[in-house]
Protein backbone atom coordinates (compact mmCIF):
# COMPACT_ATOMS: atom_id res chain seq x y z
CA UNK A 1 0.00 0.00 0.00
CA UNK A 2 2.82 2.44 0.91
CA UNK A 3 3.99 3.28 -2.60
CA UNK A 4 0.45 3.82 -3.89
CA UNK A 5 -0.32 5.92 -0.83
CA UNK A 6 2.79 8.03 -1.30
CA UNK A 7 2.02 8.62 -4.96
CA UNK A 8 -1.47 9.85 -4.05
CA UNK A 9 -0.14 12.16 -1.35
CA UNK A 10 2.66 13.44 -3.55
CA UNK A 11 0.01 14.63 -5.96
CA UNK A 12 -2.40 15.98 -3.37
CA UNK A 13 -1.42 16.30 0.28
CA UNK A 14 -4.92 17.42 1.21
CA UNK A 15 -6.68 14.08 0.64
CA UNK A 16 -8.73 13.12 3.66
CA UNK A 17 -7.81 9.82 5.25
CA UNK A 18 -11.33 8.58 4.55
CA UNK A 19 -10.95 9.25 0.81
CA UNK A 20 -7.49 7.70 0.72
CA UNK A 21 -8.89 4.58 2.35
CA UNK A 22 -11.65 4.36 -0.28
CA UNK A 23 -9.26 4.91 -3.18
CA UNK A 24 -6.90 2.24 -1.88
CA UNK A 25 -9.71 -0.10 -0.83
CA UNK A 26 -8.14 -0.26 2.62
CA UNK A 27 -9.33 0.23 6.15
CA UNK A 28 -9.31 3.82 7.37
CA UNK A 29 -7.41 3.09 10.58
CA UNK A 30 -4.76 1.19 8.61
CA UNK A 31 -4.23 4.13 6.28
CA UNK A 32 -4.01 6.53 9.19
CA UNK A 33 -1.45 4.30 10.84
CA UNK A 34 0.57 4.00 7.64
CA UNK A 35 0.72 7.80 7.27
CA UNK A 36 1.80 8.27 10.89
CA UNK A 37 4.49 5.66 10.38
CA UNK A 38 5.75 7.25 7.14
CA UNK A 39 5.89 10.61 8.89
CA UNK A 40 7.75 9.15 11.85
CA UNK A 41 10.34 7.56 9.57
CA UNK A 42 10.75 10.87 7.69
CA UNK A 43 9.66 9.18 4.44
CA UNK A 44 6.98 11.85 4.39
CA UNK A 45 9.25 14.76 5.28
CA UNK A 46 6.59 17.46 5.16
CA UNK A 47 3.58 18.87 3.32
CA UNK A 48 3.98 21.76 1.00
CA UNK A 49 1.80 24.09 -1.07
CA UNK A 50 2.70 25.03 -4.63
CA UNK A 51 2.25 28.79 -4.84
CA UNK A 52 2.39 30.91 -7.93
CA UNK A 53 3.81 33.99 -6.15
CA UNK A 54 3.68 35.99 -9.32
CA UNK A 55 -0.11 35.83 -9.21
CA UNK A 56 -0.23 36.58 -5.49
CA UNK A 57 1.21 40.06 -6.14
CA UNK A 58 3.95 39.30 -3.68
CA UNK A 59 7.49 40.16 -4.59
CA UNK A 60 9.82 37.24 -4.15
CA UNK A 61 13.23 36.59 -5.61
CA UNK A 62 14.61 33.15 -6.33
CA UNK A 63 17.99 32.07 -7.60
CA UNK A 64 19.66 28.86 -8.65
CA UNK A 65 23.23 28.79 -7.36
CA UNK A 66 26.05 26.47 -8.32
CA UNK A 67 28.54 26.03 -5.51
CA UNK A 68 32.06 24.67 -5.86
CA UNK A 69 33.54 23.18 -2.78
CA UNK A 70 36.46 21.18 -1.50
CA UNK A 71 35.59 17.84 0.07
CA UNK A 72 36.70 17.26 3.62
CA UNK A 73 38.64 14.26 4.79
CA UNK A 74 36.25 11.66 6.32
CA UNK A 75 33.00 13.56 5.90
CA UNK A 76 33.34 14.29 2.15
CA UNK A 77 30.75 16.87 1.13
CA UNK A 78 28.21 16.13 3.85
CA UNK A 79 29.62 18.52 6.48
CA UNK A 80 29.66 21.47 4.08
CA UNK A 81 26.19 20.55 2.85
CA UNK A 82 24.88 20.48 6.39
CA UNK A 83 26.25 23.95 7.07
CA UNK A 84 24.67 25.37 3.89
CA UNK A 85 21.36 23.59 4.42
CA UNK A 86 20.89 25.20 7.83
CA UNK A 87 20.34 28.67 6.35
CA UNK A 88 16.60 29.30 6.08
CA UNK A 89 17.21 31.16 2.80
CA UNK A 90 18.17 27.84 1.20
CA UNK A 91 15.02 26.23 -0.21
CA UNK A 92 16.63 23.12 -1.66
CA UNK A 93 20.12 21.74 -1.91
CA UNK A 94 21.52 18.98 -4.12
CA UNK A 95 24.90 17.31 -4.58
CA UNK A 96 25.31 17.08 -8.35
CA UNK A 97 27.63 15.75 -11.00
CA UNK A 98 29.22 18.17 -13.46
CA UNK A 99 31.13 21.39 -13.12
CA UNK A 100 29.90 22.28 -9.63
CA UNK A 101 29.50 20.21 -6.49
CA UNK A 102 26.22 21.65 -5.22
CA UNK A 103 23.16 23.19 -6.76
CA UNK A 104 20.84 25.11 -4.51
CA UNK A 105 17.76 27.23 -4.75
CA UNK A 106 17.75 30.31 -2.58
CA UNK A 107 14.64 32.37 -1.89
CA UNK A 108 14.58 35.95 -0.66
CA UNK A 109 12.25 38.93 -0.55
CA UNK A 110 14.16 40.63 -3.36
CA UNK A 111 17.39 40.43 -5.37
CA UNK A 112 19.31 42.42 -2.78
CA UNK A 113 18.43 39.95 -0.07
CA UNK A 114 19.57 36.99 -2.20
CA UNK A 115 22.77 38.81 -3.19
CA UNK A 116 23.53 39.63 0.43
CA UNK A 117 23.03 36.02 1.38
CA UNK A 118 25.48 34.85 -1.29
CA UNK A 119 28.09 37.50 -0.50
CA UNK A 120 27.93 37.42 3.27
CA UNK A 121 26.83 33.91 4.17
CA UNK A 122 27.26 31.39 1.39
CA UNK A 123 30.55 32.40 -0.26
CA UNK A 124 32.49 32.75 3.02
CA UNK A 125 31.33 29.33 4.26
CA UNK A 126 34.30 27.15 5.08
CA UNK A 127 34.93 24.67 2.27
CA UNK A 128 33.13 26.76 -0.38
CA UNK A 129 35.58 27.75 -3.11
CA UNK A 130 33.26 29.51 -5.57
CA UNK A 131 29.65 30.33 -6.46
CA UNK A 132 27.71 31.09 -9.60
CA UNK A 133 24.30 32.73 -9.13
CA UNK A 134 21.48 32.62 -11.68
CA UNK A 135 18.34 34.57 -10.84
CA UNK A 136 15.04 32.98 -11.83
CA UNK A 137 13.13 35.28 -14.17
CA UNK A 138 9.89 33.37 -14.60
CA UNK A 139 8.46 30.09 -13.38
CA UNK A 140 6.68 27.89 -15.89
CA UNK A 141 6.34 24.67 -13.95
CA UNK A 142 6.73 23.95 -10.24
CA UNK A 143 6.74 20.52 -8.59
CA UNK A 144 5.00 18.94 -11.55
CA UNK A 145 2.34 21.65 -11.93
CA UNK A 146 2.27 23.89 -14.99
CA UNK A 147 1.69 27.53 -14.12
CA UNK A 148 0.79 28.76 -17.58
CA UNK A 149 -2.52 30.56 -17.93
CA UNK A 150 -3.08 30.17 -21.63
CA UNK A 151 -3.25 26.40 -21.41
CA UNK A 152 -6.54 25.12 -22.70
CA UNK A 153 -7.81 21.59 -22.39
CA UNK A 154 -10.38 20.05 -24.68
CA UNK A 155 -13.90 19.41 -23.48
CA UNK A 156 -15.66 16.09 -23.40
CA UNK A 157 -19.28 15.65 -24.42
CA UNK A 158 -21.76 15.28 -21.55
CA UNK A 159 -22.87 11.77 -22.40
CA UNK A 160 -21.26 9.32 -24.82
CA UNK A 161 -21.61 5.57 -25.41
CA UNK B 1 -40.57 12.65 -42.73
CA UNK B 2 -39.26 13.13 -46.26
CA UNK B 3 -38.07 10.21 -48.41
CA UNK B 4 -39.84 7.73 -46.10
CA UNK B 5 -40.20 5.17 -48.89
CA UNK B 6 -36.91 5.77 -50.67
CA UNK B 7 -34.63 5.24 -47.68
CA UNK B 8 -33.19 1.79 -47.08
CA UNK B 9 -35.56 0.02 -44.73
CA UNK B 10 -32.78 -1.34 -42.57
CA UNK B 11 -31.53 2.15 -41.84
CA UNK B 12 -35.06 3.46 -41.35
CA UNK B 13 -35.76 0.77 -38.79
CA UNK B 14 -32.55 1.26 -36.83
CA UNK B 15 -33.39 2.54 -33.39
CA UNK B 16 -31.58 5.76 -32.50
CA UNK B 17 -29.20 5.14 -29.61
CA UNK B 18 -30.84 5.54 -26.18
CA UNK B 19 -27.74 7.42 -25.19
CA UNK B 20 -28.26 10.04 -27.85
CA UNK B 21 -31.66 10.89 -26.39
CA UNK B 22 -30.09 11.46 -22.99
CA UNK B 23 -27.35 13.56 -24.39
CA UNK B 24 -29.93 15.83 -26.03
CA UNK B 25 -31.84 16.36 -22.77
CA UNK B 26 -28.69 16.87 -20.69
CA UNK B 27 -27.28 19.37 -23.18
CA UNK B 28 -30.24 21.73 -22.71
CA UNK B 29 -29.74 22.00 -18.94
CA UNK B 30 -27.38 24.13 -16.88
CA UNK B 31 -25.21 22.88 -14.02
CA UNK B 32 -25.50 19.25 -15.03
CA UNK B 33 -23.01 16.91 -13.41
CA UNK B 34 -22.48 13.89 -15.60
CA UNK B 35 -21.08 10.44 -14.96
CA UNK B 36 -22.22 9.47 -18.43
CA UNK B 37 -19.11 9.65 -20.53
CA UNK B 38 -17.54 6.61 -22.19
CA UNK B 39 -14.02 7.94 -22.58
CA UNK B 40 -11.02 8.51 -20.29
CA UNK B 41 -10.63 11.93 -18.66
CA UNK B 42 -6.87 12.19 -19.20
CA UNK B 43 -5.49 14.45 -21.87
CA UNK B 44 -3.39 12.38 -24.25
CA UNK B 45 0.15 12.15 -22.81
CA UNK B 46 2.28 14.96 -24.19
CA UNK B 47 4.88 12.80 -25.94
CA UNK B 48 2.08 11.27 -28.01
CA UNK B 49 0.48 14.63 -28.83
CA UNK B 50 3.91 15.91 -29.75
CA UNK B 51 4.42 13.01 -32.16
CA UNK B 52 1.19 13.97 -33.95
CA UNK B 53 2.26 17.61 -34.13
CA UNK B 54 5.70 16.63 -35.40
CA UNK B 55 4.15 14.47 -38.15
CA UNK B 56 2.09 17.43 -39.34
CA UNK B 57 5.08 19.79 -39.08
CA UNK B 58 7.18 17.43 -41.20
CA UNK B 59 4.46 17.17 -43.81
CA UNK B 60 3.69 13.53 -43.08
CA UNK B 61 0.15 14.09 -44.25
CA UNK B 62 -0.18 11.89 -47.33
CA UNK B 63 -2.20 8.70 -47.57
CA UNK B 64 -0.48 5.68 -46.08
CA UNK B 65 -0.76 2.14 -47.43
CA UNK B 66 -4.23 0.67 -46.92
CA UNK B 67 -3.16 -1.54 -44.05
CA UNK B 68 -1.52 1.36 -42.22
CA UNK B 69 2.10 2.36 -41.66
CA UNK B 70 4.42 -0.68 -41.47
CA UNK B 71 6.08 0.74 -38.31
CA UNK B 72 2.69 0.99 -36.64
CA UNK B 73 1.68 -2.56 -37.59
CA UNK B 74 5.00 -3.81 -36.28
CA UNK B 75 4.54 -1.79 -33.08
CA UNK B 76 1.08 -3.27 -32.58
CA UNK B 77 2.27 -6.85 -33.09
CA UNK B 78 5.24 -6.29 -30.74
CA UNK B 79 2.82 -4.86 -28.22
CA UNK B 80 0.49 -7.89 -28.37
CA UNK B 81 3.45 -10.20 -27.83
CA UNK B 82 4.91 -8.07 -25.04
CA UNK B 83 1.71 -7.40 -23.12
CA UNK B 84 -0.44 -10.48 -23.79
CA UNK B 85 1.99 -13.11 -25.09
CA UNK B 86 0.19 -13.52 -28.44
CA UNK B 87 2.04 -13.44 -31.77
CA UNK B 88 0.81 -11.86 -34.98
CA UNK B 89 2.65 -11.05 -38.18
CA UNK B 90 2.60 -7.33 -39.03
CA UNK B 91 2.55 -8.00 -42.76
CA UNK B 92 -0.15 -10.65 -42.89
CA UNK B 93 -2.31 -10.32 -39.79
CA UNK B 94 -2.88 -6.61 -39.16
CA UNK B 95 -4.94 -3.69 -40.46
CA UNK B 96 -4.98 -0.23 -38.89
CA UNK B 97 -8.52 1.18 -38.80
CA UNK B 98 -10.31 4.40 -37.96
CA UNK B 99 -10.98 3.47 -34.35
CA UNK B 100 -12.41 0.22 -33.06
CA UNK B 101 -15.76 1.28 -34.55
CA UNK B 102 -14.63 0.90 -38.15
CA UNK B 103 -13.02 -2.39 -37.24
CA UNK B 104 -16.31 -3.78 -35.89
CA UNK B 105 -18.11 -2.67 -39.03
CA UNK B 106 -15.75 -4.07 -41.64
CA UNK B 107 -15.20 -7.34 -39.76
CA UNK B 108 -18.93 -8.02 -39.54
CA UNK B 109 -19.56 -6.96 -43.12
CA UNK B 110 -16.86 -9.38 -44.21
CA UNK B 111 -18.29 -12.30 -42.24
CA UNK B 112 -22.04 -11.95 -42.55
CA UNK B 113 -24.40 -13.16 -45.24
CA UNK B 114 -28.02 -12.00 -44.98
CA UNK B 115 -29.74 -13.91 -42.19
CA UNK B 116 -26.54 -15.11 -40.50
CA UNK B 117 -26.88 -15.08 -36.75
CA UNK B 118 -24.48 -13.27 -34.44
CA UNK B 119 -24.57 -14.06 -30.75
CA UNK B 120 -24.39 -10.82 -28.79
CA UNK B 121 -23.92 -11.05 -25.03
CA UNK B 122 -25.84 -8.14 -23.54
CA UNK B 123 -25.83 -5.61 -21.95
CA UNK B 124 -23.47 -4.56 -24.74
CA UNK B 125 -21.93 -1.47 -26.27
CA UNK B 126 -24.58 0.15 -28.46
CA UNK B 127 -22.88 -0.18 -31.84
CA UNK B 128 -22.72 -3.97 -32.16
CA UNK B 129 -26.43 -4.65 -32.73
CA UNK B 130 -26.79 -1.77 -35.17
CA UNK B 131 -23.76 -2.85 -37.20
CA UNK B 132 -24.95 -6.47 -37.30
CA UNK B 133 -28.35 -5.29 -38.56
CA UNK B 134 -26.78 -3.02 -41.19
CA UNK B 135 -24.82 -6.03 -42.43
CA UNK B 136 -28.18 -7.85 -42.69
CA UNK B 137 -27.26 -10.25 -39.94
CA UNK B 138 -29.57 -11.32 -37.14
CA UNK B 139 -28.80 -10.33 -33.58
CA UNK B 140 -29.20 -13.16 -31.08
CA UNK B 141 -28.98 -11.64 -27.62
CA UNK B 142 -27.81 -13.71 -24.69
CA UNK B 143 -27.99 -12.26 -21.24
CA UNK B 144 -24.92 -11.61 -19.08
CA UNK B 145 -26.15 -11.87 -15.52
CA UNK B 146 -25.11 -9.90 -12.51
CA UNK B 147 -24.92 -13.09 -10.43
CA UNK B 148 -22.32 -14.42 -12.92
CA UNK B 149 -20.39 -11.13 -12.54
CA UNK B 150 -21.43 -10.39 -16.13
CA UNK B 151 -19.32 -13.25 -17.52
CA UNK B 152 -20.40 -15.41 -20.44
CA UNK B 153 -21.10 -18.96 -19.29
CA UNK B 154 -21.10 -22.08 -21.51
CA UNK B 155 -24.70 -22.88 -20.53
CA UNK B 156 -25.98 -19.54 -21.77
CA UNK B 157 -23.89 -19.73 -24.95
CA UNK B 158 -24.83 -23.31 -25.84
CA UNK B 159 -28.55 -22.50 -25.79
CA UNK B 160 -28.15 -19.70 -28.33
CA UNK B 161 -26.25 -21.69 -30.96
CA UNK B 162 -28.14 -22.70 -34.12
CA UNK B 163 -27.14 -23.96 -37.56
CA UNK B 164 -27.06 -20.33 -38.72
CA UNK B 165 -24.73 -19.01 -36.00
CA UNK B 166 -21.82 -17.34 -37.75
CA UNK B 167 -20.08 -15.35 -35.04
CA UNK B 168 -20.09 -14.18 -31.46
CA UNK B 169 -19.14 -10.74 -30.15
CA UNK B 170 -16.91 -10.80 -27.08
CA UNK B 171 -16.17 -7.55 -25.26
CA UNK B 172 -14.22 -8.17 -22.08
CA UNK B 173 -13.47 -6.04 -20.11
CA UNK B 174 -16.84 -4.79 -21.20
CA UNK B 175 -18.82 -1.66 -21.65
CA UNK B 176 -21.20 -1.14 -19.78
CA UNK B 177 -20.68 -3.78 -17.09
CA UNK B 178 -16.93 -3.74 -16.43
CA UNK B 179 -17.08 -7.56 -16.50
CA UNK B 180 -14.03 -9.58 -17.53
CA UNK B 181 -13.25 -13.13 -18.69
CA UNK B 182 -10.21 -14.98 -17.33
CA UNK B 183 -8.31 -17.65 -19.24
CA UNK B 184 -10.27 -20.29 -17.30
CA UNK B 185 -13.58 -18.61 -18.13
CA UNK B 186 -12.71 -18.68 -21.83
CA UNK B 187 -11.54 -22.30 -21.62
CA UNK B 188 -15.15 -23.29 -20.88
CA UNK B 189 -16.62 -21.68 -23.99
CA UNK B 190 -13.82 -22.37 -26.48
CA UNK B 191 -14.90 -25.99 -27.16
CA UNK B 192 -18.39 -24.77 -28.12
CA UNK B 193 -17.01 -22.19 -30.55
CA UNK B 194 -14.70 -24.81 -32.04
CA UNK B 195 -17.38 -27.49 -32.38
CA UNK B 196 -19.80 -25.19 -34.22
CA UNK B 197 -17.08 -23.22 -36.00
CA UNK B 198 -18.26 -19.87 -34.67
CA UNK B 199 -16.05 -16.86 -35.35
CA UNK B 200 -14.94 -15.14 -32.14
CA UNK B 201 -14.93 -11.38 -32.72
CA UNK B 202 -13.18 -10.13 -29.61
CA UNK B 203 -13.25 -6.40 -28.96
CA UNK B 204 -10.42 -5.83 -26.48
CA UNK B 205 -10.49 -2.05 -26.39
CA UNK B 206 -10.54 -2.07 -22.55
CA UNK B 207 -7.82 -4.75 -22.23
CA UNK B 208 -5.37 -2.47 -20.44
CA UNK B 209 -8.00 -1.48 -17.90
CA UNK B 210 -7.96 -4.84 -16.13
CA UNK B 211 -7.45 -4.40 -12.42
CA UNK B 212 -7.05 -7.79 -10.80
CA UNK B 213 -4.36 -9.73 -12.62
CA UNK B 214 -3.59 -9.66 -16.32
CA UNK B 215 -5.95 -9.31 -19.29
CA UNK B 216 -6.79 -12.60 -20.97
CA UNK B 217 -7.66 -12.83 -24.67
CA UNK B 218 -9.51 -15.64 -26.38
CA UNK B 219 -6.75 -15.44 -29.01
CA UNK B 220 -4.60 -17.35 -26.50
CA UNK B 221 -6.42 -20.53 -27.57
CA UNK B 222 -4.61 -22.06 -30.53
CA UNK B 223 -7.45 -24.47 -31.29
CA UNK B 224 -9.68 -21.59 -32.41
CA UNK B 225 -6.98 -19.10 -33.33
CA UNK B 226 -7.85 -19.12 -37.07
CA UNK B 227 -11.46 -18.23 -36.34
CA UNK B 228 -10.59 -15.50 -33.82
CA UNK B 229 -10.60 -11.86 -34.85
CA UNK B 230 -9.05 -9.39 -32.43
CA UNK B 231 -10.25 -5.79 -32.44
CA UNK B 232 -8.41 -3.23 -30.37
CA UNK B 233 -7.32 0.39 -30.50
CA UNK B 234 -5.64 3.32 -28.84
CA UNK B 235 -8.65 5.18 -27.44
CA UNK B 236 -8.97 3.75 -23.95
CA UNK B 237 -5.45 2.53 -23.14
CA UNK B 238 -3.71 5.79 -24.07
CA UNK B 239 -6.62 8.23 -23.78
CA UNK B 240 -6.60 8.86 -27.53
CA UNK B 241 -10.32 8.72 -28.35
CA UNK B 242 -10.33 11.66 -30.73
CA UNK B 243 -7.42 10.37 -32.83
CA UNK B 244 -9.59 7.52 -34.09
CA UNK B 245 -7.01 4.76 -34.38
CA UNK B 246 -7.89 1.10 -33.98
CA UNK B 247 -6.80 -2.18 -35.49
CA UNK B 248 -7.74 -5.70 -36.46
CA UNK B 249 -5.55 -8.77 -35.90
CA UNK B 250 -6.68 -11.94 -37.66
CA UNK B 251 -5.84 -14.83 -39.97
CA UNK B 252 -4.30 -13.62 -43.23
CA UNK B 253 -7.14 -14.93 -45.37
CA UNK B 254 -9.61 -12.94 -43.31
CA UNK B 255 -7.38 -9.87 -43.36
CA UNK B 256 -7.15 -9.91 -47.14
CA UNK B 257 -10.95 -9.91 -47.40
CA UNK B 258 -11.52 -7.32 -44.67
CA UNK B 259 -8.92 -5.16 -46.39
CA UNK B 260 -11.11 -4.95 -49.49
CA UNK B 261 -13.86 -3.14 -47.60
CA UNK B 262 -11.34 -0.98 -45.76
CA UNK B 263 -9.56 0.13 -48.93
CA UNK B 264 -12.74 1.10 -50.74
CA UNK B 265 -14.49 2.84 -47.86
CA UNK B 266 -11.67 4.35 -45.81
CA UNK B 267 -8.46 4.11 -47.85
CA UNK B 268 -6.33 4.43 -44.72
CA UNK B 269 -6.48 5.67 -41.14
CA UNK B 270 -5.60 9.32 -40.55
CA UNK B 271 -1.87 9.70 -41.13
CA UNK B 272 -0.81 12.04 -38.27
CA UNK B 273 -2.88 9.92 -35.89
CA UNK B 274 -0.99 6.85 -37.06
CA UNK B 275 2.31 8.55 -36.21
CA UNK B 276 0.98 9.43 -32.77
CA UNK B 277 -0.06 5.79 -32.36
CA UNK B 278 3.48 4.60 -33.20
CA UNK B 279 4.80 6.73 -30.34
CA UNK B 280 2.08 5.42 -28.01
CA UNK B 281 2.53 1.75 -28.79
CA UNK B 282 6.32 1.84 -28.56
CA UNK B 283 6.80 4.23 -25.64
CA UNK B 284 3.50 4.32 -23.79
CA UNK B 285 3.62 1.39 -21.37
CA UNK B 286 4.24 3.75 -18.43
CA UNK B 287 1.29 5.94 -19.39
CA UNK B 288 -0.93 2.87 -19.41
CA UNK B 289 0.23 1.85 -15.95
CA UNK B 290 -0.29 5.31 -14.51
CA UNK B 291 -3.76 5.79 -15.95
CA UNK B 292 -4.90 2.26 -15.07
CA UNK B 293 -3.80 2.78 -11.46
CA UNK B 294 -5.79 5.99 -11.25
CA UNK B 295 -8.90 4.28 -12.67
CA UNK B 296 -8.52 1.42 -10.26
CA UNK B 297 -8.41 3.83 -7.30
CA UNK B 298 -11.49 5.66 -8.50
CA UNK B 299 -13.25 2.33 -9.03
CA UNK B 300 -12.50 1.39 -5.41
CA UNK B 301 -13.80 4.75 -4.28
CA UNK B 302 -17.05 4.79 -6.22
CA UNK B 303 -17.99 1.19 -5.41
CA UNK B 304 -17.55 1.85 -1.71
CA UNK B 305 -19.59 5.05 -1.90
CA UNK B 306 -22.40 3.49 -3.94
CA UNK B 307 -22.75 0.68 -1.45
CA UNK B 308 -22.71 3.20 1.40
CA UNK B 309 -25.63 5.16 -0.07
CA UNK B 310 -27.63 1.99 -0.58
CA UNK B 311 -27.01 1.01 -4.21
CA UNK B 312 -25.70 -2.53 -4.01
CA UNK B 313 -22.73 -2.63 -6.38
CA UNK B 314 -20.21 -5.40 -6.97
CA UNK B 315 -16.59 -4.56 -7.71
CA UNK B 316 -16.12 -4.73 -11.50
CA UNK B 317 -12.72 -6.04 -12.62
CA UNK B 318 -12.21 -3.93 -15.72
CA UNK B 319 -13.08 -0.88 -17.88
CA UNK B 320 -14.21 2.34 -16.12
CA UNK B 321 -17.86 1.62 -15.50
CA UNK B 322 -19.97 0.26 -12.70
CA UNK B 323 -23.36 -1.16 -13.53
CA UNK B 324 -25.47 -1.23 -10.37
CA UNK B 325 -29.02 -2.51 -10.13
CA UNK B 326 -31.61 0.19 -9.40
CA UNK B 327 -34.46 -2.30 -8.92
CA UNK B 328 -34.85 -1.28 -5.23
CA UNK B 329 -36.33 2.01 -6.41
CA UNK B 330 -39.10 0.32 -8.39
CA UNK B 331 -38.30 2.61 -11.32
CA UNK B 332 -37.39 1.55 -14.83
CA UNK B 333 -33.88 2.49 -16.00
CA UNK B 334 -35.20 5.34 -18.12
CA UNK B 335 -37.53 6.66 -15.44
CA UNK B 336 -34.65 6.56 -12.98
CA UNK B 337 -32.31 8.50 -15.25
CA UNK B 338 -34.93 11.01 -16.38
CA UNK B 339 -36.00 11.78 -12.80
CA UNK B 340 -32.39 11.92 -11.66
CA UNK B 341 -31.59 14.46 -14.33
CA UNK B 342 -34.75 16.41 -13.61
CA UNK B 343 -34.53 16.45 -9.83
CA UNK B 344 -30.79 16.39 -9.14
CA UNK B 345 -29.19 17.52 -12.39
CA UNK B 346 -27.12 14.33 -12.56
CA UNK B 347 -26.70 12.47 -15.87
CA UNK B 348 -26.24 8.69 -15.93
CA UNK B 349 -26.95 6.31 -18.79
CA UNK B 350 -29.99 3.99 -18.46
CA UNK B 351 -29.03 0.32 -18.60
CA UNK B 352 -31.61 -0.54 -21.24
CA UNK B 353 -29.66 1.60 -23.74
CA UNK B 354 -27.35 -1.46 -23.85
CA UNK B 355 -30.09 -3.97 -24.61
CA UNK B 356 -33.11 -5.31 -22.76
CA UNK B 357 -30.81 -7.21 -20.40
CA UNK B 358 -29.72 -3.86 -18.99
CA UNK B 359 -33.20 -2.95 -17.81
CA UNK B 360 -33.19 -2.33 -14.07
CA UNK B 361 -29.58 -1.08 -14.14
CA UNK B 362 -27.73 2.16 -14.79
CA UNK B 363 -24.25 2.71 -16.17
CA UNK B 364 -22.03 4.94 -14.09
CA UNK B 365 -18.70 6.00 -15.52
CA UNK B 366 -15.92 6.84 -13.09
CA UNK B 367 -13.68 8.51 -15.67
CA UNK B 368 -14.08 11.72 -13.68
CA UNK B 369 -12.14 13.63 -11.04
CA UNK B 370 -12.70 12.69 -7.42
CA UNK B 371 -14.40 16.05 -6.83
CA UNK B 372 -16.90 15.41 -9.63
CA UNK B 373 -17.56 11.91 -8.35
CA UNK B 374 -18.19 13.29 -4.85
CA UNK B 375 -20.78 15.78 -6.07
CA UNK B 376 -22.46 13.09 -8.16
CA UNK B 377 -22.60 10.71 -5.20
CA UNK B 378 -24.20 13.32 -2.97
CA UNK B 379 -26.82 14.05 -5.62
CA UNK B 380 -27.49 10.36 -6.08
CA UNK B 381 -27.76 9.92 -2.33
CA UNK B 382 -30.38 12.63 -2.06
CA UNK B 383 -32.27 11.10 -5.01
CA UNK B 384 -32.28 7.66 -3.41
CA UNK B 385 -33.62 9.13 -0.16
CA UNK B 386 -36.60 10.49 -2.05
CA UNK B 387 -37.19 7.30 -4.04
CA UNK B 388 -36.06 4.59 -1.64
Amino acid sequence: MNKELLLLLENNARYEVRDLASLLNEDETLVEKAIKDLEARNVIAGYHTIINWDKADTEISKAIIFVNCVPERESGYDKVAEKIARYPEVDSLYLISGKAEFMLQVNGKNMREVSNFVAHKLAPTEGVSGTETMFILKEYKLNGKELLDEREDGERLLVTP
Amino acid sequence: MMFEEEINQIVRNLKPSGIRKFFDIAATRKGVVSLGVGEPDFITPWHIREAAIYAIEKGRTFYTGNKGLPALRKGICDYYRRRFGISFDPEENAIVTVGGSEAIDIVLRTLLKPGDEVILPTPAYVAYAAIIEMAEGKVVEVELKEEDRFKLTPEVLEKAVTARTKAIILNFPGNPTGGIMTHDDYAKIVPILKKHHIFAVTDEIYAELTYEGKHSSIAEFDEIRDQTIVINGFSKAYSMTGYRVGYILAHKDLISMILKIHQYTIMCATTPSQYAAIEAVNNGDNDIAEMALSFKQRRNYIVKELNRIGLKTHMPEGAFYVFPSIKVTGLSSEEFCEKLLDEENLALVPGNAFGQAGEGYVRISYAYSLDEIKIAISRLESFLKNHG
